[in-house]
């Protein structure tokens, strides 16, 4: 298991935390909830992409400004996977 | 019924196996009364996983909710099958009994608390043998002490099934509700495989697994007191059904005498077929040819 921390700027609040997913072969669970700044917490099982989660992340914060904490718990979710649950909890938080 | 009839059933069915543990739990409440204890957001996750290198989840794969059935208290607790094959560790196994004990406490005090329990389980969490054990023999404690005050519902809708240890706990429900799709019993098809041989069980047969371990034969044996389709109003139904019903005259787990009794009497010189069952100790009978 692999541990990554990764820090991104943001502009606006967000009010309301987002629960999606589960820790299964091929997913992950992403908890979404207010914080400063942008922050994320991976913990994943596979180890060695370090760099695609970041890749992915920055994507990710191209387009999204909340000041939110995300933690992720991964199992082995392929980076299209992972950008569908971010997507999904930015839809939870946010209706 | 004409096929076209049929997929459109199929296409606009709600189904349950479908949802998560999370939804499935929130999923049987009457509408609005359900509130989650010990969320994600508690991060009250196992403290052994990642210890192991395995990425623990934030609700150890245990999902309690409280809220009310069918105008009753109820309190019901989900296992998510994806996380871990629904194991049960530390955590997770003292979030359900902890639930039983709180439901006891509130029906001795007048305020009956029936539970539900959504078990998708290959029992205990290996990574945490010893206190996995050790939470389902407090977990059956806790059972035995609220049912007799109210009723202690097991739902197992599949696909993962309830094996192992928390088969035990299934036994001592006051009803067993199942899929067709779901699977009850102590060893699983690998396991009887690997302890006894291929000629014993071949786990690859799907067929044979559920002649013997799926939701229809435990019907259609006595073992289980309702059969749902893979369908959510359906499945919420039958649980208002069995809440309202209240605490069984006889446990089915009480009934000791006469389960010894039809051991005793069976001719194990002969290999049986799984129908044969249905037909000798059965009072459900199998639901030919609808499938």
């Amino acid at each position: 298991m692999e541990q990554i921390e990764l820090t991104y700027p943001a502009r606006r609040n967000v009010n309301k935390k987002a629960h999606v997913g589960v820790v299964g072969s091929g997913d992950l669970e992403v908890l979404l909830e207010p914080g400063e700044g942008a922050s994320v917490f991976i913990r994943t099982s596979v180890d060695g992409f370090r760099d695609t989660w970041k890749a992915v992340f920055d994507r990710f914060f191209a387009k999204y400004d909340g000041a939110v904490r995300i933690q992720i718990n991964d199992a082995g979710a392929t980076p299209g996977i992972v950008y569908l649950r971010l997507e999904q909890a930015v839809e939870e938080s946010e209706r | 019924m004409s096929s076209k009839g049929y997929s459109a059933d199929f296409i606009n069915r709600q189904s349950f196996i479908e949802l998560d543990a999370r939804a499935r739990a929130k999923a049987l409440f009457d509408g609005g009364t359900s509130r989650e204890l010990v969320g994600p957001f508690d991060r009250v996750e196992s403290p052994w996983l990642a210890m192991q290198g395995v990425t623990p989840q934030e609700d150890d794969g245990c999902v309690v909710m409280k809220g009310k059935i069918a105008g009753q208290a109820a309190v019901v607790v989900a296992l998510e099958g994806a996380f871990q094959g629904g194991s049960i560790g530390e955590v997770s196994g003292a979030k359900m009994t902890a639930a039983f004990d709180l439901a006891c406490a509130d029906s001795e005090k007048g305020l009956r608390t029936s539970a539900v329990m959504l078990l998708e389980t290959g029992g205990v969490r290996l990574q945490e043998a010893n206190l996995g054990l050790a939470a389902i023999a407090e977990l059956m404690g806790s059972i035995l002490a609220l049912r007799k005050y109210a009723p202690v519902i097991c739902l197992t809708a599949g696909t993962v099934g309830c094996f192992g240890g928390m088969s035990l706990a299934a036994g001592l429900a006051s009803y067993v509700v199942m899929t067709r799709e779901a699977r009850l019993g102590m060893n699983g098809p690998e396991v009887i495989e690997q302890e006894n041989g291929v000629e014993e069980f071949d786990s690859r047969d799907r067929a044979l697994i559920w002649a013997i371990h799926g939701g229809e034969q435990r019907y259609a044996m006595g073992l289980a007191d309702a059969l749902v389709d893979d369908d959510t109003p359906q499945v919420a139904d039958v649980i208002r059904h069995f809440t309202w019903k209240g605490v069984p005259a006889v446990h089915r787990s009480a009934q000791v005498e006469l389960y010894r009794g039809r051991l005793a009497t069976l001719d194990t010189s002969q290999q049986w077929d799984p129908k044969e069952f249905c037909a000798l100790w059965g009072k459900n009978g199998l639901r030919e040819g609808k499938r």
